[in-house]
């Protein structure tokens, strides 16, 4: 009995230092800040209790493998959401597809908007225009474009830069158009998750070791864990801030 | 010509911590501090040099032996662009075939290329494709292909030469000229665009640096260059920290930004000029200084400004291999900048002693006649 109970203190102990592991991951929170409001998404949830997100992306959005988007990061989010904001029906959709740029994707955004009528829409893009090495004025073109596309459909939007991948890093020329969509964001006053900065952290103080390698999809799914709740921290600060720029007026 | 080999030499080392991704080094590149960077003070000073070396010779010798010696440099350097191709190869197909990770899946499509070779090579040996950071050499052999015609009008007519580069910009820029790229998009050092700071350089060392004389010792210019020196500084700043861009008003923000590089954005180009302005103004070609032991490495790292590059090309990749591999910490990281500077000085070292061997070889046999050639042309 007492061995069971030893047991079963070292699997609670084994547990707890896990969950105390993918919580560390929010030493990067300082990276993410509202500096925009979300000032539709506001009112929804305080006037319809309601708040319908979207996710548009490419396959960073989805984990490889079957199954893959059930532990990807738009599925935290739903329930990080829902626990941060009680009494709202939070709801995510996630459209990503792999290999799609910018462009591509604005092409669906309209028949997306007319289906899902989301409040707010989170616009994962820039890997595959880097690797495509797109033309910079086209991609940014792409983004306002879709940008302006997804508030006359009455959505907020919030942009997502790039992972943070160490081993390509000197083959994909992630940086400008990380700045580009930094510089969109900061243009039309909307929140950008930077993805980038967040998972550089995280491999420069240790947090995740993003060099390994592996063919398990444990810290895939881990890393996934932790964008889902900072990614609706900052949802709620954005919203805060939203709320604050009203009261302010 | 100490002075513009003490500034490409800074500018080599520059391009190479710039071309370490996020190193923290990165933060005394001027690159941080303006519209313009170390790409703008390479391209200008190789114009100069061009010119310089290559005018002398085409007085002398004429138009067709000058021109010969143009394109053979231009073949130089894309033999260099090549080797740099196959190194970065072999970094690509080393890293595709060892790594993997799911987290990463999407990002590693990149290795799909490498199943087709006849496609990636063909597109790389016309030019078409190259990869991160390798961009500035095709311009530059772009730049030297077109040189004869371009130095031979510019020796003839100095200002109506920059007239018609000046032209040549302006309509490149309104109606977006520029070359294809593979496997999208365009160059992202548009050629149309930049051979305007090439032929200004040119412009410069062919007697155009006396003519703004009065510019460079005028006071009011001095001000309003300073003036806009600072006013570059903030807002290139203010794009990296979001509260310092709220403090600026938005009509000013919708006129600057974005600052344009692969088209040589006014902006850039204003920038890049008023800094040579000021940095002649107060250095002048004979200044003391230059002869200080301190600037001897950046000096000769100058002097051999197509090797250095490449070499540094060559070591922020090995750099940043090392970080990967080893340790990405701060400390590390200054220590690889380092490192790299300090092996990008000794190769040049090697090389200028290497020169004064060949330059010193015919002598030592005695029945030599005296026909030395020149060595000064293929410094450039």
């Amino acid at each position: 009995m007492r061995t069971l109970w030893l047991a079963l203190a070292g699997v609670f102990a084994c547990v707890g230092t896990a969950l105390a592991q993918t919580g560390d991951c929010t030493e990067a929170a300082a990276l993410v800040h509202a500096d925009a409001g979300l000032s539709r998404a506001a009112p929804a949830i305080a006037s319809r209790h309601e708040l319908k997100v979207l996710v548009a992306g490419s396959a960073s959005s989805i984990l490889a493998g079957p199954g893959g988007t059930r532990a990807a990061y738009p599925v935290t989010l739903q329930s990080a959401l829902s626990k941060r904001l009680p009494g709202v029906a939070v709801s995510v959709v996630n459209t990503a597809k792999p290999r799609q740029t910018a462009a591509e994707m604005l092409a669906s955004f309209g028949q997306v908007l007319a289906e899902q009528k989301p409040d707010l829409v989170i616009w994962q893009t820039g890997t595959v225009d880097a690797m495509r090495a797109i033309d910079v004025d086209q991609f940014r073109a792409a983004l306002e474009k879709g940008v302006d596309q997804l508030r006359a459909g009455g959505a907020d939007v919030m942009l997502m830069n790039m992972q943070y991948s160490p081993r390509t890093e000197s083959m994909i020329a992630a940086d400008p158009y990380a700045e580009i969509m930094r510089g969109v964001a900061l243009r039309e006053e909307i929140p950008i998750f930077d993805r980038l900065a967040v998972m550089k952290a995280w491999n420069d103080e240790g947090t995740f070791d993003l060099s390994t390698t592996t063919k398990n999809s444990e810290m895939a799914e881990q890393v996934h864990v932790c964008i889902g709740r900072l990614l609706a921290d900052l949802v709620v600060e954005a919203v805060d801030f939203a709320k604050e720029a009203k009261q302010g007026k | 010509m100490p002075r513009l080999d003490l500034f490409r030499g800074i500018a080599l080392w520059l391009i190479f911590l710039d071309h370490i991704p996020f190193n923290v080094v990165n933060w005394v590149t001027i690159r941080n501090y303006g519209f313009s960077d170390a790409a703008e003070i390479f391209v200008f000073i190789s114009g100069y040099t061009a010119a310089f070396v290559y005018g002398r010779a085409m007085r002398e010798r004429g138009p067709i032996a000058a021109g010969a010696r143009i394109l053979k440099r231009g073949w130089q350097v894309y033999v260099a662009h090549v080797f740099l191709f196959v190194i970065y190869l072999a970094e690509i197909s080393y890293v595709g075939a060892k790594f993997d990770n799911p987290l990463f899946a999407e990002e590693f499509n990149l290795f799909g290329f490498l199943r087709s070779p006849d496609v990636i090579l063909t597109q790389a040996l016309v030019l078409k494709f190259k990869p991160v950071n390798m961009d500035v050499l095709p311009l530059y052999i772009v730049l030297l292909l077109s040189f004869p015609p371009l130095l031979w009008s510019l020796l003839r007519s100095p200002n109506l030469a920059l007239l018609g580069s000046g032209i040549l910009y302006v309509v490149a820029r309104k109606f977006g000229w520029n070359l294809p790229a593979f496997p999208a998009g365009k160059w992202y050092f548009n050629p149309f665009a930049w051979q305007f700071l090439f032929v200004f350089g040119a412009w410069c060392a062919l007697g155009g640096a006396q003519q703004v004389a009065s510019l460079i010792k005028s006071r009011t210019v001095l001000v309003l260059s300073v003036a806009y020196l600072l006013f570059a500084m903030v807002m290139t700043l203010a794009g990296h920290f979001p509260r310092m861009h709220q403090l600026i008003p938005t009509w000013i923000d919708r006129l600057v930004n974005p600052v344009d590089k692969t088209n040589l954005d006014p902006l850039r180009l204003l920038h890049f000029a008023i800094l040579a302005l000021v940095t002649v103004r107060f250095i002048p070609r004979d200044w003391p200084y230059l002869k200080w032991s301190g600037f001897r490495p950046a000096i000769i790292c100058g002097e051999h400004s197509l090797e250095i590059f490449c070499l540094g090309i060559f070591l922020s990749f090995a750099g940043h291999f090392l970080l990967v591999e080893i340790s990405n910490r701060a400390w590390m990281q200054i220590l690889v900048s380092l490192a790299g500077i300090v092996i990008m000085v000794v190769v040049a070292w090697i090389m200028s002693w290497y020169k004064k061997l060949d330059a010193r070889g015919p002598k030592s046999l005695p029945p030599q006649p005296a026909a030395g050639r020149p060595l000064a042309g293929d410094a450039a």
